[in-house]
């Protein structure tokens, strides 16, 4: 029933997002947390593709000197998705620096973990 | 008198300028560059609102020239000016006012790369408030995103970057929300500019009423920008985030980053969905209750905390639920409300945590209510600074807290159901009274005097604070003695608005 609303790729790039989020809500590994960020990007990415994309049409480049649009797929979603993939590589890198320092402070990337070695210095003090 | 109408544009490219630029500035120069820029940008500002509000009018400015539905556009109206005067303005008072800190707090070599960071938020503050394309909107809330982290990590202690990874996470997954809320906008609309967006939509309504995708698109959207923005229940992170980073970082992330959301948000609503129909869809109810139940959450923990950032903290929580309550009135006064109140938190929030770690300096670096007494006698400055915003945050008349509930009061009255009207009758009423229960109860504690603590007087004024504290209580006080100005500005700017 639902492929009759959305195409196979539409459905695919959700269940895609939905796998992303809840791994970025629920691992508690940070590296994990970051890959399910990806993942969940990627969705949305193959989400404009596909909306993008127009059957029996070719790429919006050009060729053989045919001007008319309607021979060309939408080229926006794909321009929405390069702007998409910089923004997700800057976040990516920002949260690994982060990951990075985290890890040098308290040689763990289990966040549990972090909580509790705060606590006990906590304590300590 | 023309030439005005590139100042939006200028406004955004010079902000990122100079945050390139700061990257290569020493220390202090960073400092006063920024300072001088931001009074530059606060000038700018403040002739954009003189020449919309007298031209009456609002005016696109198309990038590079390509017409309406495929070009990018930034839009200039006289709620865009008030707004980007407003938070230019606290963004001056916040840096100012905390610098001294940032020298303690940071590695020196490193403080001109916090003046970096604060000329790109800027730059994507401005842009979410002057942006007339969702997906321009979409990447300079992840710049803002960053920006805000960067501020945060500059305090380099482990529990900052624990701090700051909680805060990233929760707005990656409000920004990925946000963005699949974009895409599914755009598929139903088949544009991303926001008038024409808004075209497309109230044609579908017209002819078959709200669709369920149109709403599950607004839902989407709505809960990603709620998360980001700090409504309860996403509103766990704030103590943390705010208490341990720099005052400056938490004046700018609790009055401007949360707001720049907030602002985004409101004008999706106004500008791309309109008013009468989102009416229609459920998200409205949700947001009225969520945004009453963070009134209540966030007063009451605010009232059991020891320690006074995380009360200013979950204060700031508290006042989140008023905006959203307002927005979830889904009325014109209801929006004017939450406008309004954005703007009066925002100068009230970034004084109490400018005054906090004076206060917490004289008592010997306490943070905790007990060791916090006398603070006020030995560094009255600070003890003066903080009962005015205190008493904002309370909403004696006067001050722009009252000005803001007072609105509150009027658009829950001219809500139409005696329901809502009761409840935020009831939520205002309560949660007055408890932010005068824990802010009063503040106030006596650092005005006791404290007996013989060896701690020292506090005698020197530094130019510093004082002039950022005096410049945001005069504000606060014409917010409040003449909200009517303001609001008369809101109204003509949000009647521009479709």
């Amino acid at each position: 029933m639902i492929t009759e609303l959305l195409s196979n790729e539409e459905v695919a790039a959700i269940v895609l997002f939905g796998i992303g989020f809840t791994m970025l809500l629920f691992q508690k590994n940070l590296i994990k947390k970051l890959i399910g960020m990806n993942i969940m990007d990627s969705g949305v990415f193959l989400f404009l593709a596909s909306m993008g994309y127009i059957g029996g049409r070719k790429a919006p480049i050009v060729t053989d000197g045919i001007a008319e649009a309607e021979n060309y797929i939408n080229p926006l979603p794909a321009g929405l998705v390069l702007t998409g993939i910089v923004v997700s590589v800057s976040v990516t890198a920002v949260m690994l620096s982060l990951t990075i320092r985290l890890y040098r402070r308290f040689h763990t990337l289990d966040l549990d973990n972090v909580y509790e070695l705060l606590k006990q210095k906590a304590e300590e003090k | 008198m023309d030439f005005i109408r590139n100042f939006p544009l200028f406004m955004i490219i010079l902000s990122l300028f100079s945050g390139a630029l700061c990257f290569m500035l020493p220390r202090k120069a960073s400092f006063v560059y920024t300072v001088c820029f931001e009074c530059l940008l606060t000038a700018m500002a403040a002739a954009l609102l003189v020449f919309t509000s007298q031209t009456g009018s609002s005016f696109t400015y198309t990038m590079g020239e390509f017409p309406a539905p495929w070009g990018n556009e930034i839009r200039a109206g006289i709620t865009e000016s008030v707004f980007a005067l407003g938070f230019v303005f606290i963004l001056l008072c916040s840096v100012t006012g905390g610098y001294r800190y940032l020298n303690g707090d940071t590695d020196p070599t490193k403080v001109n790369l916090f003046f970096a960071l604060v000329n790109l938020l800027t730059a994507a503050l401005l842009s979410l408030v002057f942006t007339n394309d969702i997906f321009t909107g979409y990447v300079f809330l992840e710049i803002l995103t960053l920006a805000s982290c960067g501020t945060v990590v500059v305090r380099e202690i482990g529990k900052t970057t624990l701090a700051a990874i909680r805060y990233m996470i929760l707005n990656l997954l409000g920004s990925g929300l946000f963005l699949l809320g974009v895409v599914l906008l755009y598929d139903i609309t088949g544009n991303l500019l926001m008038e024409p967006m808004h075209g497309v939509i109230t044609e579908i309504v017209s002819e078959s009423g709200v669709i369920p995708s149109l709403s599950i698109a607004v839902a989407i959207l709505t809960i990603g920008l709620s998360i980001k923005s700090g409504l309860f229940p996403f509103h766990y992170w704030m103590p943390d985030t705010y208490g341990f980073s720099t005052p400056s970082a938490a004046a700018i992330l609790s009055s401007l980053t949360s707001k720049g959301y907030i602002f985004l948000l409101i004008k999706i609503y106004c500008r791309v969905i309109g008013l009468d129909t989102l009416r229609q869809m459920p998200v409205c109810d949700v947001l009225l209750s969520l945004g009453l139940l963070g009134i209540a959450v966030g007063s009451v923990q605010a009232m059991h905390t020891n320690n006074i950032n995380t009360m200013i903290a979950f204060s700031s929580a508290a006042q989140i639920g008023y905006i959203f309550a307002g927005i979830g009135l889904c009325t014109e006064d209801g929006m004017i409300a939450a406008l309004f109140h954005i703007l009066a938190h925002a100068m009230t929030k970034s004084m109490l945590f400018i005054t906090v770690p004076r206060l917490s300096e004289a008592a010997g670096g306490a943070k905790v209510f007990r060791d916090l007494q006398g603070s006020g006698i030995r560094d009255k400055d600070a003890g003066v600074a903080f009962a005015i915003g205190a008493f904002s945050m309370i909403g004696i008349p006067i001050f722009a807290g009252f000005a803001s509930k007072l609105l509150f009061g009027i658009a829950a009255i001219d809500s139409g159901s005696n329901f809502k009207l009761t409840m935020i009758m009831l939520a205002l009423a309560v949660s007055s009274m408890l932010n005068a229960i824990y802010f009063i109860r503040t106030l006596i504690r650092i005005f006791t005097p404290a007996g013989d603590t060896g701690l020292m007087e506090h005698p020197r004024h530094h130019a510093g604070f004082l002039i950022p504290v005096a410049l945001l209580t005069a504000v606060n006080l014409f917010l409040g003695l003449f909200s009517g100005v303001v609001t008369e500005l809101i109204t003509r700017g949000l009647a521009m608005f479709p």
